[in-house]
């Protein structure tokens, strides 16, 4: 049993337990907290798949960077814990059900896509930052412009939108 | 080695478990961070078919995946404040008129 | 158990890595601390810690005892204790987390073992510290949140923020060393400004804007003067770790050290040819290879003076057992094998001190910056000064010139 194998099951393991977490927590800032550590186990998986500049990029701006954001948010808007309410009986015997399924179907029917011969070892296909960036600007090339004028557009937005008038 | 089914599976799951937190939940913000969460489980299936086709456009649109969340991130998290500036609440119940 | 050890040499040996330079890294900050006390009281012209141990050298063993047995007052009103006491353990893991990619010297044989001086030699390495760096600013925004209290909430949003922008000028200012380079792996970065006289070929000299901007944005990321304003004693009370005591604000203290360590070692990686000599490896300056030799002979002879000057008896037997040590280490390291193997980490050493003595000269020198003045400088002259030098960059290596 290689590292890569115990690596997979450990991460993959850190990951479900912070999504359950970010649903059953309470406070944001607690959800908030499993989400990031969900995203750092994401970016490990990605580097046991070989793609080692999307685990960077991962972490440096969606936990690194989008995080942080919603953490601001949460800390200066100061919400406090949600409100516990009555779940409707209804709800909880038919949904509670409904909803396991619905996680066992979606990962059952991607469980049958592929053959399960095929075995992930990290060093068969690496996304090197050269090729990744050779990519970006020949292949991608329109859809990278068309992205910085989008943040850009978001920036505008953001700025309008949350401003306080004078 | 672990199949590269297990990856999907992992996917699958965390996409599942996106959704059920999007529809339990009834603060805005971890409404909010459901979809992101949905978003990773998505990244990361892109990831898995890129490796297994040998191709590198999955993880060139995996790239793309997190710019425009970045984008969409900082535009709700903008409007999010305003809704709680104008209603004091983040309770999904209690901003679900239009009337203030 | 002999053949797991084999089967598995390579996880056992970073393992021994790991260990080696968690311990050696604690002490170094540890005496990082005493070294800024002594440069900043003798720039301030007084004497510094000199009581302690013979010349204060003790010093930072009272200082870990007193944070080790002092009395944890912790508020018991935090908004969250949890994350009160996630912070400063976030900070220290990830503080010393960006240590794992940096390379301390060339391979070296020592006894037909080829050793490689760095934990980990990742393709990306310079993009893992950069993203330990962007996680830092969660350590300091949850600690100012979690204290539940004016000062540190508003101390840790300054932090944060100034931390945030400054991150983009230091990236900016790395991209100049990558188009030279043409890697991101630190120790190639280093093998790339190396040759028969290495320093020529020092990225500083084509890069020295990029330099300046990563040289500022460095001090500004580990929140040192004089760009602490979050944290000045004299005005928000002690920003983000105001709550703190004892052991935990022990933790953001050696983070920030760290930071400092970090950031010397990657401005001597990235500008200054990591461990290259900057002597020729001609015949003539085949002396340069004592140097390692020379300087641990003059620490000897200086602490044996001190014995005869120094009063307490205690500071001279103490005085006494360390010029041996330093005398037996002198004669250890002219054996042949071993001044050779020395070689690298001895310039790395060499030059990642001489950084850090400017850090703290700088701290004893300057006056802080004003807040706003700190978020001007930072997004109005270094971000675009720093894209200004990537651009001018490829453009001159674009159009062939070097």
């Amino acid at each position: 049993m290689s590292a890569s194998y115990w690596l997979f099951f450990i991460f993959a393991g850190l990951a479900v337990l912070g999504a359950f977490n970010l649903i059953w927590q309470r406070h944001p800032i607690h959800s908030a907290l499993s989400l990031i550590l969900v995203m750092g186990s994401l970016a490990v998986l990605y580097l046991l798949l070989g793609a080692e500049f999307i685990a960077a990029v991962q972490v440096i701006v969606y936990a690194g960077a989008i995080m942080v954001l919603f953490v601001f948010v949460i800390m200066l808007l100061n919400v406090g814990e949600e409100e516990r309410t009555q779940w409707s009986r209804v709800a909880t015997y038919l949904g509670l059900p409904v909803a396991v399924l619905l996680v066992v179907q979606t990962g059952y029917l991607l469980y049958r896509a592929v053959p399960m011969a095929i075995r992930v070892d990290p060093n068969r296909f690496v996304g090197t930052t050269r090729r990744v960036g050779e990519l970006l600007f020949t292949d991608f090339l329109l859809p990278f412009e068309v992205t910085s004028i989008l943040i850009l557009v978001a920036l505008m937005g953001a700025i309008v939108l949350a401003k306080r008038e004078p | 080695m672990v199949p590269i089914s297990y990856y999907l599976v992992l996917s699958g799951v965390l996409f599942g478990l996106g959704v059920v937190g999007f529809l339990l939940r009834r603060s805005i913000i971890t409404i909010f961070m459901s979809i992101e969460l949905m978003l990773n489980a998505v990244n990361l299936a892109f990831v898995a078919f890129s490796y297994l086709h040998e191709k590198l456009s999955g993880q060139i649109f995996v790239f793309f995946v997190i710019v425009v969340a970045a984008a969409e991130a900082a535009v709700g998290l903008a409007i999010i404040i305003l809704v709680f500036r104008n209603r004091a609440s983040l309770n999904i119940e209690r901003i679900n008129l239009m009337k203030l | 158990m002999n053949t797991w050890l084999e089967a598995n040499a390579a996880l056992v040996l970073a393992l021994i890595k790991v260990l080696v330079l968690v311990l050696i890294l604690l002490t170094g900050i540890a005496y990082l601390v005493w070294f800024e006390r002594k440069v900043v009281a003798h720039i301030q012209t007084r004497w510094g810690p000199y009581r302690v141990g013979p010349h204060g050298l003790l010093q930072p063993l009272a200082d870990g005892l007193k944070f080790l047995f002092k009395e944890d007052v912790s508020q018991p009103n935090v908004t969250s204790p949890f994350v009160y006491v996630l912070a400063p353990f976030l900070s220290l893991t990830l503080a010393m987390l960006a240590i794992a990619v940096i390379p301390f010297g060339p391979d070296v044989e020592l006894w037909g073992v080829t050793i490689r001086p760095q934990i980990a030699d990742l393709n990306i390495g310079l993009l893992f510290i950069l993203a330990v760096t962007s996680l830092g600013v969660y350590g300091i925004a949850l600690a100012g949140w979690a204290s539940n209290s004016k000062y540190p909430l508003l101390g840790s949003l300054r932090s944060s923020a100034q931390m945030v922008s400054y991150e983009l000028a230091l990236t900016f200012s790395v991209v100049g060393v990558l188009l030279h380079a043409g890697t991101l792996s630190l120790r190639e970065i280093v093998d790339a400004q190396g040759a028969a006289w290495s320093l020529p070929r020092w990225f500083v000299f084509p890069q020295i804007i990029g330099f300046i901007c990563f040289f500022l944005s460095a001090i500004a990321e580990s929140n040192r003067l004089p760009f602490d304003l979050p944290e000045a004693e004299s005005e928000l009370v002690a920003g983000y770790h105001t709550e703190y005591s004892s052991f935990k604000f022990a933790m953001f203290f050696l983070a920030e050290y760290a930071h400092m360590i970090t950031a010397s070692c990657l401005l001597t990686i990235l500008y200054f040819g990591g461990w290259h000599s900057p002597f020729p490896a001609t015949a003539e300056f085949a002396f340069t290879e004592y140097f390692p030799v020379l300087l641990l002979g003059a620490l000897t002879l200086l602490c044996l003076l001190e014995v005869f000057r120094l009063s307490r008896g205690l500071h001279r037997f103490l005085m006494l057992v360390l010029g041996v040590g330093l005398a037996a280490l002198a004669w250890l390291v002219a054996q042949p094998p071993l001044l050779a193997a020395i070689q690298g980490l001895f310039w790395f050493l060499v030059k990642v001190g001489t950084f850090l003595f400017i850090y703290v000269w700088v701290r004893g020198t300057l006056p802080r910056f004003r807040y706003d003045q700190l978020m001007a400088f930072g997004w109005k002259f270094l971000v675009p000064l720093a894209v200004a030098n990537v651009i001018v960059t490829s453009f001159f290596l674009a159009a062939g010139l070097d």
